[in-house]
């Protein structure tokens, strides 16, 4: 079931930016007090091959449902760019967005809250083929019944609604109808997380079964790093809007380079119970997005916090083959083999300009 | 910390609690005849999926769960029956010797009332302290379960902590009346993975230090194998398999447990299918006669469905309530 992903990338994301104006209220407009901007995502680059899982992971706040919404343009992003297949995918204007938001599919992490409760399950997955025109007439049912074998629902469940099924069905309905409408690239943002462990598997063997069969590329979107594991080729840690480490993923998860990404490893709850621990994996909670720390984003975490990560903010940078991490600490190493403190100013300047 | 303590005497005891909601004639059981003992200074599990019933034990043993529902059953703390005791009585125990925290500490705290008034007020109910000694033991306790500069804390709404601090205050209310025994439901559940590990680690400290018992409510498995001594597993509102973690992790006895840990992907084996439990789980409305796990088993044999199989003791302190657990075992 391992079809590795072919080298060429067909998405490839550069530093997307995108904030949120926080509403204030009448008493704060009064008083004068500034607008607030949360600053959701904060310069991601990455790229994703064809037919690739790409697992992004990181708490709550990080960004990563930000970004999963800016890809299909649910956001305008404030700045960057996305291409998809040679496309420049924020430019895109009418025929051409609807044909990209075919391609590119998006399944949200409650099913009942994206299906229409008041249509069918035939009528959710016609609708869909039909406005992009896949099919017409008698074929519109039978690609119904096809879609509900692929995701493996009986063929009597098109004529109900979405209230009469459990969450794992709801969750394989929302798949289907992604898949109605024959995307090359399916983002899942927290697919299974409001789902049962046993239910979950069932779904995860589904996504991958899917996978192969109809060669997607998938962006694997979750919180829980066991199932990011499970399902991905490569993994990107998000940390308060930006992508701090992305490796394949046995490398991620073996030799993390990242201080956050250590963390995240250690805080993970291992399910064996002959080992344990009684030491705080990190210390301290996620800033606010509203005041964002300078320097680092993770510095006031951080256990091996210097000067320079309060005041100058790292980029990824190679850390090994295919392997990036945004970290001063190892920057350090590096460059006092290498070149002098001045040297790698100006290399990172020049490399933030570029 | 490893190692259930070998204290022959349980302090909490629950025999064959049952919750049922609906009519007497179209009777919808959600609880069915649970039965478990939590020992001095031991972190028992409830481990269950949705549905299975272990929130709804947790509040019937402090008898949090009101009418329409019906409880019935024996809930023995200390040798006194939680079920049969006054009002008053109850409210003595409750929140005094046995303490409760819940999932989403913004819905359990009072949003209008300052933390350290919540914190107070429990004082008052259950503690001798005068007035200065509460104000001075509620800032103790707010320092204890770590939150920073806990003396301007205190004057603190819920709304304006975060969500790992507002269960740590939560944790504080707990402790304020020295309770002997932790009530948790998903204590951690709604919390990121970073502050989920402080939490825990935060529980198991005071348990050490205030040499509490723990109930622990959570779906995660990751979290019964870092926190309990033992392990309770419940499914359609039985309790199937019961034992110390370790062993059950090692050799689970029953085809559910054994669904449930190969469910959770670990590392190797990378994009292989996971070996997941085939089905749903029963809805509560479904009158099964046998073994509730039955339509989904992959051990399942014809005598499953003559009646519920009963949870009987196969090693010590290990009990299982599936015919097929010597099979189980082998696998």
């Amino acid at each position: 079931m391992s079809a590795g992903p072919q080298s060429a990338a067909i998405m490839q994301v550069d530093d997307l930016h995108m904030a949120f104006k926080r509403p204030r209220s009448t008493f704060d407009r009064l008083t004068g007090k500034p607008m607030r901007i949360v600053h959701a995502l904060n310069g991601v680059s990455f790229q994703v091959a064809r037919g690739e899982t790409l697992g992004i992971v990181g708490e709550s706040g990080c960004g990563k449902s930000t970004l999963a919404r800016c890809l299909v343009r649910l956001y305008e992003p404030l700045a960057g760019r996305i291409r998809y297949d040679g496309l420049d995918v924020l430019k895109l204007q009418g025929k051409a967005r609807r044909e990209y938001n075919r391609r590119v599919q998006m399944v949200f992490q409650d099913p009942y809250g994206s299906l229409n409760p008041r249509m069918t399950v035939r009528q959710t997955l016609a609708e869909a083929i039909s406005f992009h025109r896949l099919r017409e007439g008698t074929a519109v049912a039978a690609r119904v019944s096809e879609l509900l074998g692929l995701v493996r629902l009986p063929n009597d469940a098109a004529d109900r609604y979405p209230h009469e099924f459990s969450g794992g069905q709801r969750q394989r309905i929302g798949i289907a109808r992604a898949l109605a409408v024959e995307p090359d690239c399916l983002i899942a943002d927290e697919l299974v997380s409001a789902l049962d462990v046993s239910v979950q598997a069932q779904i995860i063997n589904l996504l991958l079964e899917l996978q192969q069969k109809l060669h997607l590329t998938v962006l694997f979107i979750a919180h829980d790093l066991r199932l990011i594991r499970h399902i991905s080729h490569r993994v990107a840690v998000m940390y308060l809007g930006s992508i701090v480490e992305l490796a394949e993923t046995e490398t991620l998860f073996n030799s993390p380079a990242h201080p956050y990404t250590e963390a995240l490893l250690k805080a993970a709850p291992e399910l064996d119970p002959a080992r344990r621990s009684v030491i705080d994996a990190v210390r301290g909670e996620l800033p606010s997005p509203l005041a964002l720390p300078v320097g680092c984003p993770f510095h006031p975490r951080c256990p091996y916090a210097m000067d320079r990560c309060r005041g100058e903010r790292p980029v990824l940078r190679p850390r090994g083959e295919k392997h990036e991490a945004a970290c001063h600490l190892h920057d350090g190493a590096l460059a006092s083999a290498a070149r002098t403190g001045e040297e790698l100013a100006a290399l990172a300047r020049q490399r933030s300009s570029a | 910390m490893n190692g259930a303590p070998q204290m022959p005497e349980p302090l909490l005891s629950v025999r064959g609690l049952r919750v049922a909601f609906g009519t007497p004639r179209h009777e919808l059981v959600a609880v069915d005849g649970v039965d478990f003992d939590v020992r001095r200074g031991e972190v028992l599990g409830l481990a269950g999926e949705s549905g299975s019933g272990k929130s709804l034990t947790l509040r019937a043993i402090l008898r949090l769960v009101k009418p329409p529902a019906r409880i019935s059953g024996q809930v023995l703390w200390r040798g006194r029956d939680v079920q049969r005791m006054t009002e008053p009585e109850v409210r003595g125990v409750r929140g005094g010797e046995i303490a409760i925290i819940f999932q989403e500490p913004m819905s359990a705290l009072n949003p209008v009332l300052t933390v350290g008034a919540q914190i107070l007020e429990n004082l008052e109910e259950h503690t001798d302290l005068d007035a200065a000694a509460r104000q001075a033991r509620a800032i103790e306790l707010l320092d204890l379960v770590g939150i920073p500069a806990a003396g301007s804390r205190i004057d603190d709404y819920p709304h304006q902590f975060s969500g790992g601090m507002r269960q740590r205050a939560m944790i504080a209310i707990a402790l304020a009346s020295n309770p002997k025994l932790l009530l948790a439901d998903e204590p951690t559940t709604a919390l990121d993975v970073t502050i989920q590990d402080q939490i825990l680690k935060l529980i198991l400290r005071l348990r050490r230090d205030l040499n509490m018992s723990m109930v622990l409510v959570t779906h995660d498995l990751g979290v019964i194998a870092q926190t309990c001594d033992r392990l309770a597993v419940m499914y359609a509102g039985r309790v199937v398999e019961a034992g110390p973690v370790a062993d059950i992790f090692a050799q689970p006895r029953h085809a559910y447990t054994l669904g449930l840990l190969n469910s959770v992907p670990r590392g190797g084996a990378l994009r292989q299918p996971l070996s997941s439990i085939a089905g749903q789980p029963p809805l509560l409305s479904d009158r099964l006669t046998g073994c509730a796990f039955a339509p989904r088993c992959p051990f399942v044999v014809p005598e499953c469905g003559a009646g519920k199989p009963p949870l009987t003791s196969i090693a010590p302190m290990h009990d299982t309530a599936c015919l097929q657990h010597r099979k189980v075992g082998q696998r």
